[in-house]
């Protein structure tokens, strides 16, 4: 492998890994918000309970979320140098919020778990509103780093020199608002069927009418209800963000979609694989006129074809593969809130069918896959990019060489901490029943939140 | 000043607020770790006390540091970037396990033991290789070849001054992070874990100050420029000295308003964070205009004047929204005597 290769992959298992314990880190502590406001209404101390045992598992999950996006932070600078040389220089402000969004996440965070008997209720939920808020920044503030790079704006690019510089111009640039509600609509997907998975599991594993069951079926009804409605919006505004991709990269939707020759009444190709070969896509099933309906809202819409650019410039190809991944797994996750809500709801049944628990079992580790080919599909889309048609990637990487070694110590570190995150997890909450956190609750002036044996 | 040295001060702003956040963080983990077995005193309840709800805050404010430089000075990121590859990426690594491990053992109350090693051991070799970015930035290691900017790392780990500063990094967190929760104990009325941090001060602190002179001495030799420029203004390190006396005499007076009790750990505080304050400051002084010397200077690296002026808006709106947030929290953890005198 030569050394841009390594970089380009040591970063990519950099935001890979991050992406997961970030993207829950928004997710969750709306899910953690939604049960307290319940609680507040209800007064039922099984919402509480559940608060407080998702706010453990947020905890735990902060402790490999912060030092890799520390990590992600700094080896921006470490292995693109010349990428954060124009990000510091046209670009800075997101950054630069986003500090800011870290600190109400962190003071309010250790505020909410450490102090959170000390404070009045009203103090408790401003706490974790903040949390959600500053975490929510977060997300929405580096992808809009992840939109200029697509869109880039607010500077004049002449002879290798940036000119008339506007930072705001840059913050504002076209695909940002779409771009972050994407992201952030869709980590509620995540923080949501996240739950939804470990709920139905325990749902299996317990007896019908329990009060276990009972539990985690209360549990199981909210996550449907967030995570259906985010559902939904992440695809409308994934058909906003594809329309974008028309308009502002079009070789990069063409990619997405196996298009080679421009056209008008373009058809869409789902599933299949895309072939150089042949300019084909193998193996998809076509939906003719769809794809232009899809881009421009009319069958006349004309698609630019991959055969309009130069095949250096291509995206590469495996990319339609991860979108309809994404879109395909999006889709479903629709389809099973509807169906667990009219199951519910509409036909009053007590009892879910085991095929669907297990359907929603698998809900949350495909949330999860959903965000990783979504975030590969759009890095990798943009390449030879790193901005686009400004910068390159290769003219951005360092010019250390040597990496092999760097990419092996940090994808051992990664492993170990996966390894490790997933079995402090679950040893606490093995020691730590709900049943337990149930009667602490119960039992008037026993710390529920700082319990920790 | 002109921007660019509104800019570096920032910059150093920051640096100093985070070596003495850094110092009681990763040095409150290193106690932790070595008092584990003396529960009677309760060392590790004061230190971990302190540090479960403080290590986030303090992390995020290394990465407003390299946001900063990256924003401020892009050039000079451009360079830094290039030649920290190693160092940083050690320092990335090291965190990773100090942080994860830090968390993971509050929570695996069985495990306990081993991962407070773990994050203890990670966490005092921290400021040691963070230290390293200064002699760094001295440039005797930085190698210019066709185009390519490049550390040497051969010479990086062979240097006496560089050893003096890693000495330095790891005793002054010992001692800050001794003093500080000898301070923080006796708040939280612990008097055993007092004596026992108040203990510790007094063998760190002079190590600390030994390792300042070691770092002159091997200064005048490798990075002569550096040391000529702060002997300039003797004055100072010489006040600066004085303030370390006078927290020294904290740790041994008998306390202003307790007659039975031994040390004025309030005052030695203070004392030290006027000394760090002042040393840091002729040495920052000393280290300009350059940022690596002698290829980066503060002018050459300036950002965009568009950029700035909206990054210190910026500065200026975010603080303003975030000080009640700092001062809640602070009374919350630092203040609360519920808190500090709990005794679970
Ligand atoms: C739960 C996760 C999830 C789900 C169900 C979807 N997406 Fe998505 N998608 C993401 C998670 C995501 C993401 C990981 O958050 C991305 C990566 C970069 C970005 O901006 O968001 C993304 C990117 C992304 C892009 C590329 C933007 C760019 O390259 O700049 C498009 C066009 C879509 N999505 C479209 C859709 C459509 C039409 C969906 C239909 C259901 C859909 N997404 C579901
Ligand atoms: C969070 C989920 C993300 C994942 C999983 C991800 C994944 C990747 C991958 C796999 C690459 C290598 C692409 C290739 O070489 O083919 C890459 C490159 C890159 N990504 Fe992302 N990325 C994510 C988010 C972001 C964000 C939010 C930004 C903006 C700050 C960003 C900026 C970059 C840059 C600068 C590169 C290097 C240059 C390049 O290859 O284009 N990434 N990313
Ligand atoms: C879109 C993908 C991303 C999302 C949703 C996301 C979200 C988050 C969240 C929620 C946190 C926890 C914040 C806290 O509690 O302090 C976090 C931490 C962090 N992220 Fe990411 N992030 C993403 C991508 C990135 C990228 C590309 C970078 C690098 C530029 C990055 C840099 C960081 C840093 C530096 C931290 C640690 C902050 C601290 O020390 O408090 N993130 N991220």
């Amino acid at each position: 492998m030569n050394d841009i290769l390594i970089a380009r992959s040591l970063f990519g298992t950099t935001m890979a890994f991050h992406i997961i314990f970030a993207t829950i880190g928004v997710g969750l502590p709306m899910m953690i918000l939604t049960a307290e406001l319940l609680y507040q209404k209800t007064k039922d101390l099984e919402y509480v309970v559940m608060a407080k045992r998702w706010t453990k598992a947020f905890a735990v999950l902060l402790g490999v979320g912060i030092p890799t996006g520390t990590i992600a932070g700094t080896q921006l600078s470490l292995l693109w140098p010349g990428f954060m040389e124009v990000i510091g220089r046209v670009m800075p402000l997101p950054f630069q919020i986003e500090i800011y969004a870290f600190f109400i996440e962190a003071l309010f965070m250790s505020i909410y778990v450490y102090a959170a008997e000390r404070i009045a209720p009203w103090m408790r939920i401003a706490s974790l509103i903040l949390v959600a808020l500053g975490a929510l920044a977060s997300a929405v503030l580096i992808t809009n780093v992840h939109a200029f790079q697509g869109t880039p704006r607010g500077f004049r690019y002449e002879n290798g020199q940036y000119l008339d510089i506007d930072p705001w111009a840059a913050f504002f640039n076209p695909s940002f608002l779409v771009t972050a509600t994407h992201v952030a609509v869709s980590a509620y997907v995540v923080g949501a069927f996240v739950v939804a998975s470990v709920s139905a599991f325990k749902m299996l594993k317990n007896d019908f009418g329990s009060r276990l069951y009972r539990f985690h079926q209360k549990a199981l009804m909210i996550s449907l209800v967030v995570g259906g409605l985010a559902a939904f919006g992440t695809a409308i505004n994934g058909h906003e963000a594809a329309q974008y991709l028309h308009e502002y990269q079009p070789e990069k939707l063409a990619a997405a979609e196996g298009l080679f020759e421009t056209q008008s009444h373009a058809p869409l190709a789902i599933g299949g694989f895309t072939d150089r070969e042949t300019q084909t896509v193998k193996w998809g099933i076509e939906i003719p006129w769809a794809l232009s309906f899809l881009a421009g809202n009319s069958f006349d819409t004309v698609v630019v074809g991959l055969n309009d650019f130069p095949e250096e410039l291509w995206p590469p190809l495996f990319i339609h593969t991860l979108f309809n991944a994404m879109v395909g797994i999006g889709s479903l996750l629709i389809l099973i809130a509807i169906f667990g809500l009219l199951w519910k709801k509409f036909f009053k049944k007590d009892r879910f069918p085991k095929w669907f628990l297990w359907t929603m079992v698998a809900s949350g580790p495909l949330a999860v896959a959903a965000i990783e080919f979504g975030w590969i599909f759009a890095c990798t889309g943009r390449q030879p990019w790193v901005i686009y048609r400004i910068l390159s990637t290769a003219e951005s990487a360092t010019t250390a060489t040597n990496l092999g070694v760097l990419f092996i110590l940090f994808l051992g570190v990664y492993i170990i901490l996966g390894i490790a995150v997933v079995f402090v997890l679950l040893y606490y909450f093995r020691k730590n029943t709900v049943l337990d956190d149930l009667q602490r609750a119960e039992r008037k002036n026993v710390q529920l939140f700082s319990s920790n044996s | 000043m002109t921007d660019a040295l509104i800019a570096i001060t920032v910059l150093w702003g920051f640096v100093f607020i985070y070596a003495v956040m850094a110092t009681m963080d990763f040095g409150a983990g290193f106690w932790s770790m070595i008092y584990f077995n003396r529960q009677k005193t309760r060392a590790t309840d004061i230190a971990n006390r302190y540090l479960s709800p403080t290590w986030e805050v303090t992390n995020t404010f290394i990465v407003a540091l390299v946001v900063a430089v990256y924003s401020l000075f892009p050039t000079a990121a451009y360079t830094l970037g290039t030649i920290l590859l190693v160092p940083g990426s050690m320092i990335l690594l090291l965190l990773a396990l100090r942080s994860a491990f830090l968390v993971f053992s509050n929570i695996a109350t069985e495990y306990k033991k081993p991962l407070t090693y773990i994050s203890g051991i990670a966490g005092i070799l921290i400021p040691g290789l963070l230290i390293s970015v200064l002699p760094i930035t001295h440039g005797g290691f930085v190698e210019y070849g066709e185009g390519l900017t490049q550390l040497n790392l051969a010479r990086l780990f062979t240097s006496e001054n560089v050893y003096a500063f890693i000495g330095f990094a790891i005793s002054s967190t010992l001692f800050l992070s001794s003093l500080l929760l000898a301070d923080y104990s006796k708040v939280s009325d612990e008097m055993d874990a007092y004596y026992v941090y108040l203990r510790d001060a007094k063998i760190s602190g002079p190590i600390s100050l030994l390792m300042a002179f070691c770092i002159m001495l091997t200064l005048e030799r490798e990075a002569n420029w550096i040391y000529t420029r702060m002997m300039d203004d003797l004055p100072l390190l010489l006040i600066s000295l004085g303030f370390f006396l006078i927290s020294g005499l904290g740790l041994f007076v008998t306390n202003f308003f307790d007659k039975r009790i031994q040390g004025m750990p309030r005052l030695s505080v203070i004392a030290v964070t006027i000394q760090y304050f002042i040393a840091s400051y002729v040495y920052g002084k000393a280290h300009l205009p350059y940022i690596i010397y002698p290829d980066v200077t503060i002018e050459s690296a300036f950002t965009d004047p568009n950029s700035f002026r909206a990054v210190f808006i910026t500065y200026i709106v975010g603080f303003a929204i975030l000080f009640p947030g700092f001062i809640y929290f602070w009374s919350l953890f630092m203040h609360d005597k519920k808190y500090l005198r709990q005794k679970g």
